[in-house]
């Protein structure tokens, strides 16, 4: 077997670029069925009609799955290679060849892609089955299924691109799935406008993703991972500082992290699977992706990775503030994802001392979340579809196996050990500490708020009084439904210890990650143990605070009047009013006085140019000598005399 | 003697509009199936010209030349490189979907079809012939005598203003061609002092024409296809034009006849006169992003369908100018691409806006919505469409779209920032109207919107598929395309700009 060395090698940090990547052979060459399924399944979904309408959610549900076997069987033969060894590459076809740019579609499997194709297609598969009982009723379930089979093809090329050209396809691919579903329910204005939203707000990001691309192009005359990785360690400071921040608006937009978050929070409109797969699980997780994957792009710029460790600090926490004063269960449970990634960022910039841990939290993340979105949608399901937690109360003896396992999506969140949260968000805090103390006791304080809002949301969902409606009668939903709901409560779990311990035979994440990402022991200003205690404090005052608060007391069915900070964090701490009044109003405004404008200038325009006809030429006539005079004059002549017939005949 | 393809294919289509025109009056349906299938053969016989083709090959191919005139030496010249090859094949592809889609129009304004079907052929063979001929003064007397058969499509069929918006049309595309007269014979008479007159595009490239001579006669040229294009702030004429215009006239104008300015820069204008061309690069990449940016806030504020997408088609006509005075083999051959598939993409919207405004009457934003429910198949029509305007990756228009900005980003950095602004403006007008004509509630105007029928189907299908097939594999299109841009790029004397540190290693990935 030959083993293509890409460059030579370049240290620990580069360690992408130092790794070996291996043409597809044997069961690799396989890695392109992995989109290809959903990718099929996308097509004749969406093509056929309504004669797919008995079938089509058993098919939607079949690609996916048959996406984790194929992920699956990769995954042992990745084990079954060195660790040095587990980069394969497939080449498909050329995409663009124009001058010096040429562009690949190839697939590039690594131990990082992998983790995501696993995350993807299993935790996919889960949503793709309880969207079956989740949908029963819904008289469009086959475009639905279509539009989430895309949303899983797309996803995949996001994170199996070798090329940043064509993980832009991908990116996008999402973003229009995104779209298409968050505005599912389009006879509703208000999911239009949100799904319009969603897409607009990526844009801003795709903006930066653009420009990052072009300038890769122009500093490094390539797109490819191996060509831009590989020699981003020799490349001027100053592009690297503007790449890196131009691909942090991508993530930015991408991911919902400040400045371009408030889109997150419209995005519940979709059907509640969607939230969970779309707008938790996985798309929203790609901006972390991208980050990790571009490290050595980030370790050339400090300024540009700083950046990323602010963006990720300011959202982690504004995520967790909305968190505390939505009363609608998917908002906050949107709030708290905003948060989440927020950790995930925050320990991307943090560089190879942190990469391992935002993919662990990414994971760990993608499994609770998951579970408790799809646990919300069990909840909105015997609660006629009703979001205010208000309206709620006393589910637990109901809902049994929506409890429990949401139970363990809310220990597993606040960081409970040995739920799967505290493995990985721990790690976060520490390695946040062992940068900057600031940005340690942010993360921290985090901890506690998430563990004060969950609280709230978990008492005033399954415990309190029973709020309900009168003509309420909730119930637990169908084994299609509490299925994937024991899965993920079942890894919300035990997710955790599996990734940071491994089995026999499966190497736990960090040593798995390793030759992709490198790994660094970050300082430990404070002792490890000790960090530890003092979070688990912290988690332990949020949740005293909030049973105090919503489990000793009524909730009120009506919405209090609430202090400043509450009514800030109900209005998104006012990010929309800020666009509104920065951006959308002057955009208007603009818009409209350039209409105006242009359409004045229409009459003047058509007369002077009348006028400049007769003129110019007449003057033409003159200018023009010697022998060539009698062309032209014969020439002009004809047109001037097709022009006049033209005006004198008179169109019927 | 080998086969004269491109003779039989300016020939045919003129032929075939005579034909029409001589059915009988009140056999309609015989006129216009005799229109769609002279058009269907037209494209037939395309894509036996197209395999003749060899990338790689002799600069330009598929050349024949007749002696028309000696004395001025004037010459019936064809002759295709990559570049007029994807335009006359754009050309072949938009005539007969235009053809479906327009199946009613004549009817719909009181007039009989015969002669809608009859100039649209002609359309067609002017077109054709504009884009392969090889001559200067022969391509000049196509780019105008196409403006006869369009000011009759506008004035005799299209809505209650098309008068006006038929004699603005006329105004506006004269007075660039008479401009475009005055250069041509300057051409003439450059040439005859270099040695012999000539009006051979071959022979004139590099005659050596004064610096400050190019940069008149670039002007003359330039301001007629700038018009043509339209550039912005020659643009006015066009959002009337395309409003007034039947759906499917507007989208051939637009989709293709406007590609013939376009094609003017990058096929003459730059071979022609490169020094002038390097010298006013960097004022008509000025120029179009403006046209870019303008084009697309005022697509976001119409509030008349066609208008809109007129606008949207200034905005991309920026794309593609820039691309072409970016002088780079990127932004070039993207240019060149987007010419063909903003032809795809902006047909693909007017003919669905078309289907939108023959079910409602009305060609206002404000008098839609909700019509997703009854006609979910017309809506994803103009998703799909709209998404092909806004170059969704997938689709054929983001390629293009990224090459020409890659490309221009290379050599002007601010320009292609600001363009890039575009992208986002774009989602904003396509995304607007999307939601304000199709989602929401049901209104009792729209409720009983039949969805797309057959016909109407078939007529965007093409379009949709060639977009995505374009979109997943360009590069069979680019090979083409890159052949003549190449080309055209060594005779202006332009490199591409170095990167700043190579990657070596950047093939290092293919086995």
């Amino acid at each position: 077997m030959t083993v293509t060395a890409l460059v030579s090698s370049v240290g620990a940090e580069a360690a992408l670029a130092a790794e070996a990547v291996a043409p597809a052979e044997g069961v690799f060459t396989l890695t392109w069925l992995l989109i290809a399924f959903p990718l099929l399944g996308a097509a004749v979904l969406l093509l056929s009609g309504r004669r797919g309408d008995a079938w089509g959610h058993v098919l939607g549900t079949a690609m996916p799955l048959a996406s984790f076997v194929v992920a699956a069987v990769l995954y042992f033969a990745l084990l079954g290679r060195g660790d040095e060894e587990r980069a394969v590459s497939q080449q498909l076809w050329q995409f663009v060849e124009v001058g010096d740019y040429q562009v690949q579609v190839g697939l590039l499997l690594d131990q990082l892609s992998m983790a995501f194709v696993l995350l993807i297609t299993g935790v996919g598969t889960l949503i793709h089955v309880y969207s079956i009982g989740y949908m029963e009723h819904d008289e469009h379930r086959r475009r639905f299924f279509g539009y989430l089979n895309l949303f899983v093809a797309s996803m995949l090329l996001l994170v199996l691109a070798d090329d940043y050209l064509i993980l832009y396809v991908g990116w996008e691919g999402v973003g229009l799935a995104s779209y298409l579903l968050i505005g599912f329910w389009q006879h509703k204005p208000s999911a239009a406008v949100a799904a319009k939203k969603a897409f607009v707000a990526n844009r801003v990001g795709d903006l930066g993703m653009s420009l990052a691309i072009m300038s890769m192009f122009v500093v490094f005359g390539t797109t490819a991972f191996a060509g831009v990785l590989g020699a981003a360690e020799g490349a001027p400071e100053g592009w690297l500082v503007a790449i890196g921040l131009l691909l942090l608006l991508g993530a930015c937009g991408k991911s919902a992290q400040f400045p371009l978050q408030t889109w997150l929070l419209d995005a519940m409109e979709g059907p509640t699977p969607v939230s969970a797969l779309i707008h938790a699980a996985t798309m929203v997780t790609a901006g972390v992706y991208l980050i990790v994957r571009s490290g050595v792009i980030f370790e050339g710029a400090p300024v540009a990775a700083t950046a990323v460790v602010l963006v990720g600090t300011i959202t982690l926490i504004i995520g967790a503030i909305i968190g505390c004063a939505k009363d609608d269960i998917k908002k906050v449970l949107a709030g708290s994802t905003m948060s989440q990634i927020g950790y995930m960022v925050l320990a991307a910039g943090l560089g190879p001392a942190g990469y391992v841990f935002a993919i662990f939290h990414l994971l760990t993340h993608g499994f609770f979340k998951a579970n408790m979105f799809l646990g919300a949608g069990s909840v909105m399901h015997g609660m006629q579809d009703r979001v205010d937690m208000r309206t709620y109360g006393g589910l637990r003896a109901v809902m049994p196996i929506t409890f429990w396992t949401f139970a363990a999506g809310y220990l597993a969140i606040i960081g409970i050990p040995p739920f799967a949260g505290f493995w990985s968000k721990d790690l976060i805090i520490e390695a946040a500490f062992g940068r900057n103390w600031v940005i340690g006791l942010c993360a921290l304080l985090g901890a506690g708020v998430t563990a004060f809002y969950m609280t709230r949301l978990f008492v005033m969902t399954f415990l309190s009084d029973r709020r309900w409606a009168a003509d309420d009668h909730p119930h637990e939903s169908p084994w299609i439904m509490t299925v994937p709901l024991i899965v993920l409560g079942a890894l919300s779990v035990v997710g955790g210890v599996l990734l940071e311990f491994g089995l026999p035979g499966l190497p736990g994440i960090e040593p798995w990650l390793e030759p992709v990402t490198g790994f660094e022991e970050s300082p430990h200003p404070i002792p490890p143990l000790a960090l530890q205690l003092l979070t688990l404090a912290v988690v332990v005052i949020g949740v005293a605070i909030g049973w105090q608060l919503f489990g000793r007391r009524p909730v009120p069915t009506a919405v209090p009047r609430g202090n400043v900070i509450t009514v800030a964090a109900r209005n998104d701490l006012f990010a929309d009013a800020a666009n509104e009044a920065l951006l959308m109003r002057p955009g208007q405004y603009l818009t409209r006085s350039l209409v105006y404008a242009d359409n004045r200038g229409i009459d003047g325009a058509v007369l002077g140019t009348a006028t400049a006809v007769g003129g110019l030429s007449s003057r033409w006539r003159r200018w023009q000598t010697g022998f060539v005079r009698s062309y032209a004059l014969s020439m002009l002549a004809g047109a001037v005399l097709v022009v006049v017939a033209m005006l004198l005949v008179r169109l019927p | 003697m080998t086969f004269p393809w491109l003779t039989t294919l300016v020939a045919l289509p003129a032929v075939g509009a005579l034909l029409v025109a001589l059915v009988p009056t009140g056999r309609d349906r015989l006129a216009k199936l005799l229109a769609v299938g002279v058009a269907t053969l037209v494209l037939l016989l395309t894509i036996g010209a197209s395999l003749q083709f060899s990338v790689g090959g002799p600069r330009f191919q598929l050349t024949e030349r007749y002696e028309w005139v000696g004395a001025f030496g004037f010459s019936w010249a064809m002759g295709v490189d990559g570049v007029a090859l994807a335009l006359v094949a754009l050309t072949a592809v938009a005539t007969p979907v235009v053809m479906v889609a327009m199946w009613h129009e004549a009817e719909d304004s009181g007039r009989r079809p015969k002669g809608f079907f009859a100039l649209l052929l002609l359309l067609e063979s002017m077109t054709i012939g504009a884009f392969a001929a090889t001559d200067v003064l022969l391509f000049y007397i196509l780019f105008e005598a196409m403006l006869v058969p369009m000011y009759f499509l506008i004035g005799l069929y299209g809505g209650p203003q098309r008068r006006y918006a038929a004699v603005k049309f006329l105004l506006y595309n004269l007075f660039g061609g008479l401009l475009m007269l005055a250069a041509v014979i300057g051409l003439y008479v450059q040439s005859i002092e270099d040695g012999r007159g000539t009006f051979l595009r071959q022979d004139l490239v590099g005659i050596g024409i004064p610096e400050s001579t190019q940069a008149w006669l670039f002007v003359g040229f330039m301001i007629a296809f700038a018009i043509k294009a339209p550039l912005w702030p020659f643009h006015t004429w066009l959002p009337d034009a395309a409003a007034e215009a039947t759906p499917s006239n507007a989208a051939f104008l637009s989709g293709v006849m406007d590609k013939v300015g376009t094609y003017g820069m990058i096929a003459l204008v730059l071979p022609l006169f490169p020094d002038a061309s390097r010298t006013f690069a960097p004022v008509v990449v000025t120029l179009a992003v403006i046209s870019i940016l303008y084009g697309a806030l005022l697509a976001i504020g119409q509030t008349d369908l066609k208008r809109l997408i007129a606008y949207t088609s200034i905005s991309h006509f920026g794309f593609i100018v820039m691309g072409v005075f970016a002088l780079t083999s990127q932004a070039g051959a993207g240019a060149t691409l987007y010419m063909v598939n903003h032809g795809l993409s902006t047909i693909a919207l007017f003919v669905v806006v078309g289907f939108m405004i023959t079910r409602r009457g009305s060609r206002l934003v404000a008098d839609f919505g909700g019509v997703a429910q009854p006609a979910p198949v017309l809506a994803g029509s103009l998703l799909v469409a709209g998404l092909s305007g806004l170059a969704l990756p997938g689709l054929a228009t983001f390629v293009s779209e990224f090459l020409v900005l890659l490309g221009t980003f290379s050599r002007y950095r601010v320009a292609g920032v600001l363009a890039t602004v575009g992208i986002i403006l774009a989602a904003l007008y396509i995304l607007l109207v999307y939601q304000r004509t199709m989602t929401g509630p049901a209104r009792a105007e729209t409720a009983a919107f039949p969805d797309l029928r057959g016909r109407e189907v078939l007529a965007v299908a093409p379009l949709f598929a060639l977009l995505l097939v374009l979109g997943f594999f360009p590069q069979t299109a680019l090979d083409v395309i890159d052949d003549g841009v190449g080309a055209t790029l060594a005779e202006v004397g332009v490199d591409d700009p170095e990167p700043v540190v190579p990657a070596q290693a950047a093939e290092g990935n293919q086995p």
